[in-house]
């Protein structure tokens, strides 16, 4: 028996469903459909009346799930792609997002975003937008690499009272397995984790590029060079003491995302180190990001468009021939 | 949820039609003068931001506010103070938010018609124009999910806000829900300084009650009487289940979009049309033509929403502003969550 990270989403969803009467979820095609990508299978049958379709509308699906919270439900919102958030980011930003500063009164929505590329996606249906969320107050930003994180973050996010962005990596959805789900749910937002111990080097990243990171940190190995590979898991609120201790122990840095380079996590994570640990540091901080243009739709380009393990060792032997 | 801000015997269900009209002529008086209040306090330098006034617009606003019970849900737009009144929002709120008192129910960390009391029902506006129909749409579900019936929202839309894709998007959705929403769209004719002609090219925009499939009204904003019948008719069907009801109000803005604008742009003809009449003269001659009240008690009226307009500004005046010093500077509920990095 093995699940899926995807079939953690799914599994997560029916126990919240489950436990909490207050629970529903809305979205395009999750019905009877099951969802694009089937995170909802056979939801809408279980809890009937709880998983229900929406017009696509994603500024009122948002708006909708703004009002239930207030009135005391909490929503899943479900975008079919992370990139059609765009067209409900202002009632998110500027109407949840700062919803509780300004009147006291919190909102226990989650938004689950498919996000993150996939070979064929192209510029539309390949999106990471952790980044632009993170940037707004009043959200939390989750970015779950393993099953157990996405079992666990999702029921979280759920159970959180403030509104949050839990950035599902599709390319994961299927090729992330497990052999069961965590036994006992532990929540953990806002703490990253070390997924492999180095001495040489600390690498940060999250979401799919962990793999890149553990695939490259696997090829550095068998030339001696041995990096630590530390796992942000939620973007908002950002565990820079963790990547302070790891850099203490390294004093060098490289960032990995998938997300576009301007002002992303890659510079917010660089930002905070070269400020509290500039002391710390043997070599100038690097990263790692998606070219700066729209993802292409061709797979040899998409690969080439994201870093990659190839991409990060060579980045990582350049760093340590500093 | 229980609507706390106003006392059960102001109910208006069980009102001859005499004591509904004078009432709401009341809470148009108070309207007109906290208002008239604020932008003299506005031009004396005394508030931060802009001054948006519903003048012109209160006999709409106070038409559907004052069909509201208690467990109701109102999401008013910048116009509809005599609505909020009416639904039962403080007078104290207003003058509260506009001088950014700590004491209000925004703290001094929004302003002016960008307030509420969201777990009593008020919910509070962002700018982003037509944000508010899928809230209260959502809100709605939500009370039909927890076995709540016989409740009603409401909210409220100009003729510019009805041209964005955030309105089309939540009252399509709260057709399709099939929700007891009441949306008024007020159509004053200009946005800012944009005509009508600018805005939409439909007939009237009543008839788009046909394509989002819901029912629609028009009616002459500047009568209250014809408004306090359409919105009683409205709100009585969106409580009995006949879905989400669509009025669509017509008068002319006297006044600029906010204090700062002189409304230069706006074409005179319009304001000397039968749509260009002062609804609260218009109401006011009605109460005295129907013998309800006579001049002198009309102008008792005035005194009174004078005298307690001016009471509440003096207890306000003397109340704090927020200390920066003080301010918690964190937007999440979370504590827990807040990043160190922000932490002080």
């Amino acid at each position: 028996m093995s699940i899926t990270y995807l079939e953690a989403i799914r599994e997560a969803q029916a126990r919240a469903l489950r436990e909490n009467p207050n629970v529903y979820i809305y979205g395009q095609d999750i019905s009877t459909y099951g969802g694009a990508f089937k995170a909802t299978k056979n939801l809408a049958k279980e809890f009937p009346g709880r998983v229900l379709d929406s017009p696509i509308s994603e500024d009122a699906m948002v708006g909708s799930a703004i009002g239930a919270s207030l009135e005391g439900m909490r929503p899943i919102v479900e975008m079919q792609f992370a990139d059609f958030s765009a067209n409900g980011f202002n009632q998110i930003v500027n109407h949840a997002g700062a919803y509780f500063y300004r009147s006291g009164v919190s909102l226990p929505i989650t938004i689950r975003l498919p996000n993150g590329g996939n070979p064929g996606a192209g510029p539309f249906h390949s999106q990471s937008l952790e980044s632009l969320y993170a940037h707004f107050p009043g959200l939390i930003v989750m970015t779950p690499a393993t099953v157990d994180d996405a079992y666990n973050f999702l029921l979280e996010a759920i159970a959180l009272d403030d509104p949050v962005l839990y950035c599902e990596h599709k390319y994961l959805y299927n090729r992330v397995k497990a052999e069961r789900l965590p036994e006992e749910v532990s929540f953990s937002a806002g703490k990253a984790l070390c997924r492999r111990s180095g001495k040489e080097l600390t690498l940060v990243t999250y979401a799919a590029t962990l793999y890149d990171a553990l695939a490259a940190a696997s090829e550095l190995e068998k030339e001696g060079i041995d990096i630590e590979v530390i796992d942000l898991r939620t973007v908002k609120p950002l565990d820079t003491e963790t990547i302070l201790q790891s850099v203490a122990r390294t004093g060098h840095l490289l960032t990995v995302s998938e997300g576009w380079p301007w002002g992303g996590i890659n510079a917010e994570v660089i930002a905070r180190i070269a400020s509290k640990g500039f002391h710390l540091l043997d070599s100038p901080p690097e990263r790692l990001n998606c070219r700066d243009t729209p993802i292409p739709f061709h797979p040899d380009l998409w690969l080439a468009h994201r870093p990659s393990a190839a991409s990060i060792v060579k980045k990582v032997r350049q760093m340590l021939d500093w | 949820m229980l609507n706390t801000l106003r006392e059960p015997e102001s109910e208006t269900i069980h009102l001859g039609f005499k004591e509904l009209y004078v009432r709401a002529f009341k809470w148009m008086l108070l309207a007109r003068t906290v208002e008239d209040k604020v932008a003299a306090l506005w031009h004396a330098g005394k508030i931060a931001g802009g001054c948006y006034l519903g003048k012109g617009q209160e006999a709409v606003s106070v038409a559907v506010g004052i069909m509201l019970r208690p467990g109701d849900i109102f999401a008013p737009l910048i116009r509809d103070q005599a609505g909020r009144l009416a639904f039962g929002e403080p007078l104290f709120d207003i003058l509260r938010t506009y001088l950014g008192k700590k004491t209000g129910p925004m703290r001094g960390r929004d302003g002016n018609v960008h307030r509420g009391r969201p777990k009593e029902g008020i919910y509070p506006m962002v700018s982003h124009l037509g944000a508010t129909a899928s809230v209260i749409t959502g809100a709605l579900m939500a009370r039909r999910m927890q076995g709540e019936t016989g409740i009603v929202g409401a909210t409220s839309i100009g003729d510019g806000g009805s041209s964005t894709g955030s309105f089309h998007e939540g009252f399509n959705m709260a057709a399709v829900e099939r929700v007891p929403l009441v949306m008024t769209v007020t159509n004053n004719h200009y946005a800012y300084s944009t005509p009508n002609s600018r805005q939409f090219a439909c007939h009237d925009l009543v008839d788009r009650a046909i394509g989002y499939g819901v029912e629609g009204y028009s009616m002459d904003g500047t009568d209250l009487k014809e408004c306090l019948e359409i919105a009683s008719h409205a709100v009585e069907r969106a409580r009995s289940g006949f879905g989400v009801q669509m009025i669509v109000a017509s008068c002319v803005r006297l006044t600029g979009h906010a204090e700062h604008d002189d409304g230069f742009y706006m074409d005179k003809t319009l304001l000397d049309s039968p749509i260009g009449r002062d609804c609260l003269n218009v109401a006011q001659a009605h109460v005295v033509e129907q013998g309800w009240a006579d001049e002198v008690t009309v102008q008792e009226w005035r005194q009174q929403a004078k005298a307690q307009v001016e009471d509440t500004l003096q207890k306000v005046q003397r109340e704090p502003t927020p200390d920066p010093a003080d301010e918690d500077w964190h937007s999440l509920a979370s504590a827990h969550l807040i990043d160190p990095e922000y932490a002080e």
